[in-house]
C-alpha cells in the first residue's frame, strides 16, 4: 500500500505539489490525470525518491520513501517505473537490457537473469526480438522492453509516466494493451496519463491535478461523467 | 639547381635502431594514453560535477593543457621542474609531459560525452534500484565511450606525433634517435624521411586496429 500524506514538493521557488493526500491500495489501478504542469508526473517521482520532497511523506509498505534511514535502491525495486521517453539502454540488446538490474542489483547468476529477462519479453510479446538492440526497435517496441525491464525486476507497483505520450499514435494501442494485461494481472498500477479511454476502461479510480492540487478523485464514472470540480469539467470538455 | 646526392646506405644501416626506438615511442605515447584517459575522466566528472578548489584545480589543468603549446609543457617538465631541483629523466619529462596534455584534450572530450548521453538514462537506470556507482558503469560509461571512442583514436595518433619532442629533451625516442644518427653522418634529409615513413605506417597501424576494434566493440 502507498499512503501520501501531506505532500509538498518545489523546485526552488516555484510550488510544485500542494499538500498531497492520496493512498493507493494494492491491486488498485489509478489514473492521474490533468494538464501539462499540474504536478502529476512529480507525484511519481516523489512516490520512488527520484525527486526529493519538503515536507510531508510518502510510505510504501511501511516504508517511509524519505527517510534518511531508508535503503532507497532496495525499495525501488519494489517501484516499477515506465517513462514517457522509454530509456532503453542503447548499447545493449533487449535481452541484456532487462536481464541488467537482476544481475547486478539482485544479484542473480547470469543464467537466471537471461531466464527472468526471456520470460519478461516474452510476456509483453517481445519474444522474438531478444537479442536485437534498442535502434531496431519501433518506439512502442521500446516502450514494452522498458515495461520488461521494470517487470524483471519483480515490482508490487507500476508506475507509469506518461507512458505513452512519445509515441506515433500507431504504436500507442500496443502499450496500452500491455498496460491492460498488467492490470488484469492484478498489478497495482499509477499511470499518469493523457489516453482518457484507458483511464475511463481500466482504472479503478481516476484523479484528476489542477496546479499541484488534486482537485478530484474517484470512480471514473464520477470524474467522467458526474464531475465536481469546474477545473475537471473543463479539462475533459477540452481533451475530448 | 638541384645537386644533391641521395645517400640511403647508412640510414638503411641504421634502419633496425630506427625501428627499435619505434617501440620506444609507441610505448610511452600508450602509457601517456593510459593515463592521460585515466586521469581525464576524472577531470572531466570533477569539472562536471564539483563546485570550489577541485573545479578550479581541473579546470586550470584543462586549460593550460589545451591552451599552451605542448613543447612548453614538455620544457616544464624538464627544466622547469628542473630548476627547483627535481631532474626527471627524459623517458619520464616525455611521459609526464605527454601525459599532461592527453589528460587535457581528453577531459573535454568526456566532458562532451557526458553530457551528450540524456540525463534520463541515469533516472531510468536508478528507478530500477541500481546504486550511482552501478548506474554509471554499466549504463552511463560504456555510452561516452562510444561517443569518445574517436576522439581518443585521434589522441593517440597526436600522442604519437607529439611524442617526437622528446628529441628537444634529450629523450632517443624514434625522432631522438633519427637525430641522433643524422647528425653524425649529415644525411639529415634521407634519416628524417624515412623516420617520416615509419611515422606514417605506426599511424595507419593505429587507425586500421582502431577501426577492427570499433567493429568489434559496437554492434548497436
Amino acid at each position: 500500500m502507498i499512503e501520501i500524506r501531506d505532500l509538498h514538493k518545489y523546485f526552488g521557488a516555484l510550488h510544485v505539489l500542494k499538500g498531497i493526500d492520496l493512498d493507493v491500495q494494492n491491486g488498485e489501478v489509478l489514473s492521474v490525470i490533468g494538464a501539462s504542469g499540474s504536478g502529476k508526473s512529480t507525484l511519481l517521482y516523489c512516490i520512488n525518491g527520484l525527486e526529493p520532497i519538503q515536507q510531508g511523506s510518502v510510505i510504501v509498505d511501511d516504508t517511509d520513501v524519505h527517510a534518511k534511514g531508508t535503503d532507497i535502491n532496495k525499495l525501488r525495486t519494489k517501484l516499477g517505473m515506465v517513462f514517457q521517453q522509454w530509456n532503453s539502454f542503447p548499447h545493449l540488446t533487449a535481452l541484456e537490457n532487462v536481464a541488467l538490474a537482476p544481475k547486478i542489483v539482485k544479484g542473480k547468476s547470469k543464467a537466471e537473469a537471461r531466464d527472468i529477462a526471456a520470460k519478461q519479453l516474452i510476456h509483453v510479446g517481445l519474444g522474438e526480438k531478444l537479442d536485437v538492440y534498442p535502434s531496431a526497435l519501433s518506439g512502442g517496441q521500446q516502450q514494452r522492453l522498458a515495461i520488461a525491464r521494470a517487470l524483471a525486476m519483480e515490482p508490487e507497483y507500476m508506475l507509469f509516466d506518461e507512458a505513452t505520450s512519445a509515441l506515433d499514435p500507431e504504436l500507442v494501442g500496443e502499450v496500452l494493451d500491455t498496460m491492460r494485461l498488467l492490470a488484469e494481472e492484478g498489478m497495482t498500477m499509477i499511470c499518469v496519463t493523457h489516453e482518457m479511454g484507458f483511464a475511463r476502461d481500466v482504472s479503478d479510480r481516476v484523479a484528476f491535478f489542477h496546479q499541484g492540487v488534486m482537485e478530484e478523485i474517484g470512480p471514473p464514472g464520477q470524474i467522467f461523467g458526474d464531475a465536481q470540480s469546474e477545473h475537471t469539467r473543463k479539462f475533459l470538455a477540452n481533451v475530448r | 639547381m638541384f645537386d644533391y646526392n641521395f645517400h640511403w646506405r647508412p640510414v638503411m644501416k641504421n634502419l633496425p635502431d630506427l625501428l627499435e626506438a619505434s617501440l620506444l615511442t609507441l610505448q610511452v605515447s600508450v602509457l601517456a594514453m593510459i593515463l592521460g584517459i585515466i586521469i581525464g575522466l576524472c577531470l572531466a566528472l570533477t569539472r562536471l560535477h564539483l563546485k570550489g578548489p577541485l573545479y578550479w584545480f581541473a579546470s586550470a589543468w584543462v586549460e593550460l593543457a589545451r591552451n599552451t603549446p605542448a613543447l612548453f609543457q614538455l620544457f616544464f617538465f624538464g627544466f622547469g621542474l628542473g630548476a627547483f631541483g627535481l631532474h626527471l629523466s627524459p623517458y619520464f619529462i616525455v611521459l609526464m609531459g605527454l601525459t599532461f596534455n592527453c589528460a587535457g584534450y581528453l577531459a573535454e572530450n568526456f566532458r562532451g560525452g557526458f553530457q551528450a548521453v540524456p540525463e534520463t538514462q541515469l533516472r531510468a537506470s536508478r528507478s530500477l534500484g541500481m546504486t550511482a556507482w552501478q548506474a554509471y558503469t554499466r549504463v552511463v560509461i560504456p555510452q561516452v565511450f562510444r561517443i569518445v571512442y574517436h576522439p581518443i583514436t585521434n589522441q593517440m595518433v597526436w600522442a604519437v606525433l607529439m611524442s617526437s619532442l622528446g628529441m628537444l629533451v634529450g629523450f632517443r625516442e624514434l625522432s631522438g634517435e633519427t637525430q641522433f644518427f643524422a647528425s653524425r653522418t649529415f644525411r639529415i634529409f634521407e634519416y628524417f624521411a624515412v623516420t617520416a615513413v615509419i611515422y606514417y605506417v605506426i599511424v595507419k597501424i593505429i587507425l586500421g586496429a582502431s577501426r577492427l576494434l570499433a567493429a568489434r566493440l559496437f554492434r548497436y
